[in-house]
């Protein structure tokens, strides 16, 4: 009987307690509708209460770039919210310069939307697409990175800058996320898609990228980044580790192409550890033997009997190959310790300009 | 003015965290900030009054009656989980930014035992509603005040030198045993029955 009992007592408070909750849910997470207002009515969205700006602007096809899927640690989706962003949050305070925090610019991944609110995106974002791609070719490069090619089906074409990159939209048990990737391809090629992907233990992006196969299907967009080669006459230095190569390929095959070759002295430093990870060393060397400002300098950190190259790493060794007289860009795509060296050797011995030193820092 | 004195003992003499030691893991992690440390010590009063405002009739109307008692534990926790749960949607609805400032400690208000331990005094000591429901306001407050005492000593803390092993919860805990020692001075001024 006293086992009834309090079974029933429990019941009985459990069952108001659930029924409250369920009144708060409705009456306290639960929004209209509200209007999202892009650049002083150049668009007008109409998106449901409660969502993130960055969900709200990606449901309505708006794509501003976003690295780490809404996180809130890579600190790209900044939007200038003109009003109704409310106060500015502590995960946003650490992303944005006191500049941007006087200006009004957001984290849109941070900001929820509770009621109208206008916001402000530059034009290059708004010209960003989502494009649905098939997979055609598949290449395992080194035994980490698969270079995967894809036919765009839906838009036909991408117009993209050498250097630039894409997300890619991944499937996962709740829903998609975003992972970028930078484009391996030429810029003259825009109805197909290169990218080489490292395949990282556990990473969500990366396991699903080296799953696919030819003929699946694929959804991305892009393409963001500004990652590109400067409009200047000056050398172009390019150091690259692992992976980094990707957006290099990209770039020096659209420098050197069949409609268009620079005349700007191009130097690639292609750092890799072992014989396997030395990819597209062939494509390179074909290429320096063809133009004559063009140098390829393949370094090993763990080189073999018979590697005849250059040992050590890639910033060990450009102080042997560059002179100090030419005023110089640089282009800088690999792991942090080996950009930040490179960023240091290049301001303090070469006195390249800090706005000179370019970098692709999701590696 | 026997209320008034549950109200004064229960802030100073028989402060909850610093005289029970109850509650400290938000009073540890939360007291780096003033502002936090109000947002917090204004939540842990709110779900204390209104848990101790909801245990006290389903003990006194619905356990003892039935001869239930032993299941205050089980009745008091999924009370508290709840209010918790329903106070978390309020304030990220009406104070966005308090609600990011918290984070992970708003939720786990729930497993604070200064609010389980609040009710359960409440019963043990046989208090009526209204004075049930004093000694939990007074509780809060009281909790509130250390809170806030612990965080503004914790500010001025940048300007001291601490020894590395001690930076961090180290030299906050022995601040909070001092400040428990001073809260024992006042053990002479009330007494709570």
């Amino acid at each position: 009987m006293s086992l009834l009992n309090s079974i029933i007592v429990l019941d009985i408070i459990a069952g108001v307690l659930a029924v409250v909750l369920v009144l708060a849910n409705r009456t306290l997470v639960q929004y209209d509708d509200v209007t999202l207002d892009v650049n002083d009515g150049e668009e007008e969205f109409t998106v449901e209460g409660g969502s993130t700006l960055l969900e709200g602007l990606i449901e309505n096809e708006v794509y501003i770039p976003s690295a780490c899927g809404g996180q809130g640690s890579c600190g790209y989706c900044t939007v200038n919210v003109k009003e109704g962003g409310g106060p500015v949050l502590p995960t946003e305070e650490p992303m944005l310069s006191r500049e941007q925090l006087m200006e009004g610019t957001r984290l849109a991944c941070q900001v929820k939307v509770r009621n109208d609110i206008e916001v402000e995106i530059e034009d290059k974002y708004l010209r960003i697409q989502k494009y649905r791609a098939e997979v055609i070719k598949t290449v395992d490069v080194t035994p980490s990175i698969v270079e995967i090619t894809f036919d765009l089906k839906e838009p036909e074409t991408i117009d993209f800058k050498a250097g630039q990159y894409v997300q890619m939209q991944v499937p996962t048990d709740s829903g998609t996320i975003d992972r970028a990737y930078s484009i391996a391809s030429e810029e003259s090629m825009t109805d197909k898609l290169t990218l080489n992907v490292q395949l990282v233990e556990g990473g969500v992006g990366s396991t699903y990228i080296h799953s696919l196969e030819v003929g699946d299907e694929v959804e991305f967009t892009g393409p963001y980044g500004d990652f590109v080669i400067q409009d200047s006459d000056k050398d172009i230095i390019g150091l690259a580790a692992g992976v980094g190569l990707a957006p290099f390929r990209s770039i020096v095959f659209s420098l050197f192409s069949e409609e268009y070759t620079t005349d700007r002295e191009v130097w690639l430093f292609f750092g890799a550890r072992y014989k396997d990870d030395m990819y597209y060393k062939e494509k390179f060397e074909r290429l320096e033997e063809e133009h004559d400002n063009f140098h390829y300098v393949p370094v090993r950190s763990v080189p073999d009997p018979d590697w005849e190259g250059e040992v050590g790493h890639n910033t060990d060794i450009v102080g042997d190959y560059l002179g100090e007289e030419s005023e110089k860009e640089v282009y800088l795509c690999g792991p942090p310790p080996m950009m930040q060296q490179a960023i240091d050797i290049f301001t303090e011995e070469f006195d390249v300009l800090e706005e000179d030193i370019l970098f692709d820092d999701f590696y | 003015m026997k209320l008034l004195s549950i109200l004064i003992a229960a802030i100073f003499a028989h402060n909850i965290a610093l005289r029970y030691f109850l509650g400290w893991c938000p009073l540890v992690s939360q007291s780096k900030k003033l502002s936090s440390a109000w947002g917090m010590g204004v939540a842990v009063t709110l779900v204390m009054t209104v848990t101790s405002v909801l245990n006290w009739p389903i003990y006194h109307y619905l356990l003892v009656p039935f001869g239930l008692e032993y299941l205050q534990y089980i009745a008091f926790i999924i009370v508290i989980a709840s209010s918790v749960q329903v106070l978390e949607m309020a304030i990220e609805r009406f104070f966005p930014s308090l609600y990011t400032t918290m984070g992970v400690f708003l939720p786990l208000i729930t497993v604070n035992c200064a609010i389980l331990g609040v009710s359960l005094f409440m019963i043990l000591r046989d208090y009526t509603f209204l004075t049930g429901l004093v000694y939990a306001l007074g509780s809060g407050i009281g909790w509130t005040v250390a809170i806030i005492s612990l965080a503004s000593i914790r500010e001025k803390l940048r300007f001291a030198k601490v020894p590395k092993p001690l930076q961090g919860p180290g030299i906050t805990m022995l601040i909070a045993g001092i400040m428990a020692f001073a809260f024992l001075g006042f053990s002479g001024m009330v007494g709570i029955e």
